[in-house]
């Protein structure tokens, strides 16, 4: 048994991985042509940066020592003492975590985009990451939120609530741009990612059971049945309210849902994801025009779709969680005999999150601008930053 | 010699063509243009948030032919290229001062 469950974790760790290239390209053809490459750097730069700072030190502060809620210790660093003795579980799991810690940062690049400096997005990314999500990783697996009872079973609060309310803070320290929003550029890229991110988020979900068991199972179904509902309620009130059923509707529900379940995936079961999908598919489709009203320049619908479709999914468990069927030591939803007390305590975790990652991130960005600038200049913002920033442009010929 | 330029809409570029090698143009250039005349754009949404798209796709014919062949070509093209809606394009004919075939440096009608 014990190398089968190594056998799933380290597929699990390929298949996160393949995620940051999804993303890049979901990303990369919502941009503008002239952007495009600079996109897709900002998110290869996250797995070429993130796995050496993890192994570094990463994994030991978010991991050990276990006696801390607050924050791990130095035992780990340079994965020093983590053997290959016994299965090699270990290795294999501190693996799979470096993948989900390189693609969070990754998220936020998609509200910054067509403006940001990238010499700030390379200091932003390591230093984001060991403030503000190694604290918040060892939280909620192992410290002070997990232990009141707060249950998230592949990353929504610590993932994506965490990067999604970051990309608020950024954008806002940030401004907007200074031309307006374009069409996206290839909405063909903008497809392949999301079919890119689905396969890969069966790996971030199933995977996250951390063996080849029936919780993984049933997370497999769950990620593929809320993406499902989710870009079917996404697509179905574009069809009733704009006229159109779109591509992009139907990529940005797909990734609502897969967002929405992505806290919930090891704890719900029966309809409850295809309810969660739906319910995150129809909010997030209203949420990503809550920038207009507000004046963020989120470009991509990081906070509309990451923010708010973890949120969703992190606070629907409070209704759906299912012990007896996984038999699981956590607490029950609503439906399921519980009383609100997990609800409260999935709304304490979310809260807790938000508020240390935006005040970090506002902090981080704040130092950055003070600094080095978080900026690309005027008129390379408007030659596009593929030229300014990397000297390469994307279509040629 | 003149030159004809013509706007055109882009799904009528083969038959545009078809009728100009059945009234015997030698030769037409082509390029994908994007412009605005009385059509307009249109909008596009995305993410419930409304694009207008002020360019439209074209597509523009450069023809040089001789004087006396002028009014043929023009007459060739409007009958291909109209629809009889908004945004059919223009045709336009200009003088040509000097014309020169590169491969044998022949001048005038004879490189037309």
């Amino acid at each position: 048994m014990e190398s089968g469950n190594i056998t799933w974790v380290l597929i699990s760790a390929a298949l996160v991985l393949f995620m940051t290239p999804g993303l890049a390209f979901f990303y990369g053809g919502m941009d503008r042509n002239r952007n495009v490459l600079n996109m897709l750097l900002m998110n290869f730069y996250c797995v070429l940066v993130i796995p050496v700072l993890w192994v570094a030190v990463g994994y030991s502060l978010s991991q050990t020592p276990f006696d801390n809620d607050f924050i791990g210790g130095f035992d780990s660093f340079f994965l020093k003492d983590i053997t290959v003795a016994g299965d090699g579980m270990t290795l294999a799991v501190v693996a799979f975590l470096g993948m989900f810690a390189a693609i969070t940062p990754a998220l936020i690049s998609g509200a910054v985009a067509d403006r940001m400096k990238f010499s700030a997005w390379a200091i932003f990314v390591p230093v984001w990451s060991l403030l503000v999500y190694v604290p918040v990783f060892k939280w909620v697996y192992g410290g002070w939120l997990a232990d009141r009872g707060s249950i998230d079973f592949a990353g929504g609060t610590a993932i994506h609530v965490n990067a999604g309310i970051a990309a608020l803070a950024a954008v806002m320290v940030l401004g907007k741009r200074k031309s307006s929003p374009t069409p996206p550029h290839s909405m063909p890229l903008v497809m392949i990612g999301t079919g890119i991110l689905w396969f890969g988020w069966f790996g971030f979900n199933a995977g996250s059971a951390l063996a080849a068991n029936g919780a993984a199972a049933q997370a497999f179904m769950n990620t593929f049945l809320a993406a499902a509902a989710a870009g079917l309620a996404w697509i179905l009130i574009e069809w009733l309210r704009d006229g159109h059923p779109t591509n992009l509707g139907a990529a940005s529900g797909i990734v609502s849902g897969l967002v929405a379940i992505t806290p919930a995936a090891g704890y719900v079961s029966g309809p409850a994801p295809i309810l969660i999908g739906l319910v995150a598919g129809a909010v997030c489709c209203y949420a990503v025009r809550l920038k207009h009203k507000f004046g963020y320049d989120d470009a991509l619908d990081v906070v509309g779709v990451h923010f708010v479709g973890g949120l969703v999914g992190s606070l629907l468990i409070g209704f759906f969680a299912n012990p007896d069927f996984f038999e699981g030591a956590f607490m029950e939803g609503i439906f399921y005999g519980g009383g609100a007390e997990l609800l409260l305590e999935q709304a304490i975790a979310n809260g807790a999150t938000i508020v240390w990652s935006f005040v970090l991130t506002y902090g981080i960005m704040v130092v950055l601008k003070k600094t080095i600038g978080v900026r690309v200049s005027e008129e390379s913002e408007a030659a596009g930053l593929d030229l300014a920033e990397h000297g390469e442009t994307a279509y040629n010929g | 010699m003149k030159l004809i330029t013509a706007i055109v809409k882009p799904f009528k570029l083969d038959d545009v063509k078809d009728a100009l090698k059945a009234a015997g143009v030698q030769g037409i250039t082509v390029s994908e243009v994007r412009g605005f005349g009385r059509q307009g754009g249109h909008t596009e949404t995305y993410r419930g948030a409304e694009y207008k798209i002020d360019f439209v796709p074209k597509a523009r014919l450069e023809i040089v032919v001789a004087d006396d062949a002028v009014d043929g070509v023009v007459d060739a093209i409007k009958a291909a290229a109209s629809t009889g809606k908004i945004g059919d394009g223009k045709i336009w004919v200009t003088g040509v001062d000097r014309i020169i075939r590169i491969r044998t440096g022949e001048e005038g009608h004879d490189a037309v």
